[in-house]
């Protein structure tokens, strides 16, 4: 059977932004943005994009176009079994993101309907915690089943592998062809009334008020560069997965750089609806901007739902349109984690499309009711942390050291590239790619291994959020090692015989 | 708003929003109906 191809390149750039654009463009980058110099850090931010974010974005496209396979069928193909298991790595990252990540989309599912009535009351913090999450047990337990979450979350797996099943163009272009618009139309409406708020100007000021002072700080260049790496959904196959699908004389480059500009720009968007609302909020409460400012699930199930309680009317459509963002923006991200390992399983053990979703989705789905349990936040929080810094940077430092440095792929790449691309890559994305991410990435990394392994934390433990040792072992430590592990495992395992050889010549376009 | 915040709202958005316009307008302008 032929492999299956998007059917519009505009099907393929709406999937690709629709994975890019996720969780954390709305509640992690307006918060970075705040904490590196706000306005200040727009200089590293775009530095970042333009010389790690976009050129790994392009050798993703290039490597996916090039060898037509899953990340490990790519690896396999680009280096043998020298590389394969850096594909099955990524994959195992990926399928243990999507085990955590689906929760989350759940909890967002049911704030939505939260939003109608403020269900959350006048202490919105308290609820989430005591009465939501049920969360009144300590870190390594798992307590009871919550079924408030776990239903949500069957609703949420049945969604996503039933649009898996349906295929890459019927299923996840047509899904993404929907779900992406309307993320952006829902988007637009809760900008446009945030910034009408009063005290709108307070939040945009503290949001982009350029503090200069901090631009030699290399922290500040740090945060960008691992910004921008989580942001793009860059290093754990996904998309070499989806640009495997690309048709052979699609282009490369400029979908990149449409991808890479529309993801940036969609959290440019959020920080201005997220820091307006945030002013709004401040000037409400009479306390300052840094008071109300927050990340990740505070800000999105506590401190948003505090700003709907004050919202001056139509507090239900406003917190309608928040979560419904937050639920597409997540499902379209959950389904391309998803699809790696939906490819990666069907083209190694040789299996239909439809066997590979019911294993590889029914499997995670099984795993993520753990976080469905009342100690499921203190389980997503240690995994998300150590999942995402000792599995994807370690995994883009590992792939671009393999792929450029000791496979020496960068001009075979950037000459596939060009064959068909409207952008001709010259020698500044060899060069961002042989200097600048490895050096950022490897600094970077240098800096996690020494703040974890010494403890450096200002917490009491000096672990991450103040965990205990034996918990951020077993809770953080051992799942990412875990992904590590099975991804050689996996590549240890034989090829179904219909993808174990490559002829490099069959795959030139022309 | 202060000044700085005002000058780099718009550069923000400027290159940002700009550089995602003219990536589309040059997909567009080269007429690729197909992925």
């Amino acid at each position: 059977m032929d492999r299956q191809q998007w059917g519009t390149r505009a099907g393929f750039i709406l999937a690709a932004v629709g994975s890019a654009v996720g969780l954390g463009n709305i509640w992690r980058f307006p918060y970075v943005a705040y904490e590196n110099g706000g306005g200040a850090f727009l200089i590293p931010y775009l530095f970042a994009l333009l010389t790690a974010g976009i050129p790994i974005l392009i050798m993703e496209f290039t490597m996916g176009h090039k060898y037509r396979g899953s990340a490990p069928l790519t690896f396999f193909r680009l280096g043998g079994k020298k590389s394969e298991w850096i594909g099955w790595w990524g994959l195992s990252v990926a399928f243990i993101i999507s085990t955590y990540y689906a929760v989350i989309i759940a909890w967002s599912m049911r704030y939505t309907i939260f939003s109608f009535n403020q269900a959350w009351g006048e202490d919105p913090e308290a609820f989430l915690f005591s009465e939501f999450l049920k969360l009144d047990v300590a870190p390594g337990e798992t307590g009871g089943m919550v079924w408030g979450i776990l239903i949500p979350l069957i609703i949420v797996w049945g969604l996503a592998l039933g649009i898996l099943f349906k295929g890459v163009k019927k299923g996840i272009e047509m899904a993404n062809r929907i779900f992406i618009p309307t993320l952006v139309v829902l988007f637009l409406i809760i900008v446009v009334r945030a910034v009408t708020l009063p005290g709108a100007a307070t939040g945009l000021n503290a949001f982009f008020e350029p503090n200069f002072d901090l631009i030699t700080d290399p922290t500040i260049w740090v945060a960008a560069y691992g910004h921008i790496f989580f942001s793009l959904s860059i290093a754990f196959a996904i998309m070499i997965t989806y640009s495997s699908y690309l048709s052979k004389k699609s282009d490369i480059t400029n979908n990149a750089f449409i991808t890479g500009f529309a993801n940036s720009g969609f959290e440019l968007l959020a920080g201005i609806g997220v820091f307006a609302a945030l002013g709004f909020m401040a000037t409400q409460m009479n306390v300052p901007v840094a008071d109300v400012a927050d990340a990740g699930v505070g800000l999105a199930f506590a401190v948003f739902p505090q700003i709907i309680n004050q919202f001056p009317g139509m507090n239900g459509l406003f917190g309608v349109l928040f979560f419904l963002s937050l639920t597409l923006a997540g499902l379209s991200s959950l389904i391309s984690i998803t699809e790696t390992y939906v490819a990666g399983i069907s083209e190694k053990f040789g299996t239909s499309r439809s066997k590979a979703v019911v294993f590889g989705g029914g499997l995670a789905a099984i795993i993520s009711t753990l976080f469905a349990t009342q100690g499921g936040l203190f389980f997503l929080d240690a995994v998300d942390y150590f999942i995402n810094q000792f599995g994807v940077a370690a995994l883009g430092l590992v792939e671009v050291i393999m792929v450029i440095w000791i496979l020496r792929k960068a001009d075979g790449l950037r000459s596939h590239a060009n064959l068909t691309s409207d952008i001709k890559l010259g020698g500044w994305w060899k060069f961002c790619l042989v200097f600048i991410t490895p050096i950022v990435l490897g600094y970077m990394m240098f800096g996690l291994l020494k703040q974890n392994i010494l403890q450096e934390f200002a917490t009491d433990t000096g672990n991450y959020e103040g965990y205990t040792t034996t918990f951020v072992l077993f809770g953080g430590v051992a799942v990412a090692g875990a992904a590590l592990i099975l991804g050689i495992l996996l590549s240890l395992t034989k090829w179904n015989k219909k993808h174990a050889s490559f002829n490099e010549e069959d795959k030139k376009v022309g | 708003m202060s000044m700085g915040a005002i000058v780099m709202m718009i550069v923000g958005i400027g290159l940002l929003w700009g550089g995602l316009t003219a990536s589309i307008v040059n997909a567009v302008r080269k007429s690729r109906k197909t992925a």
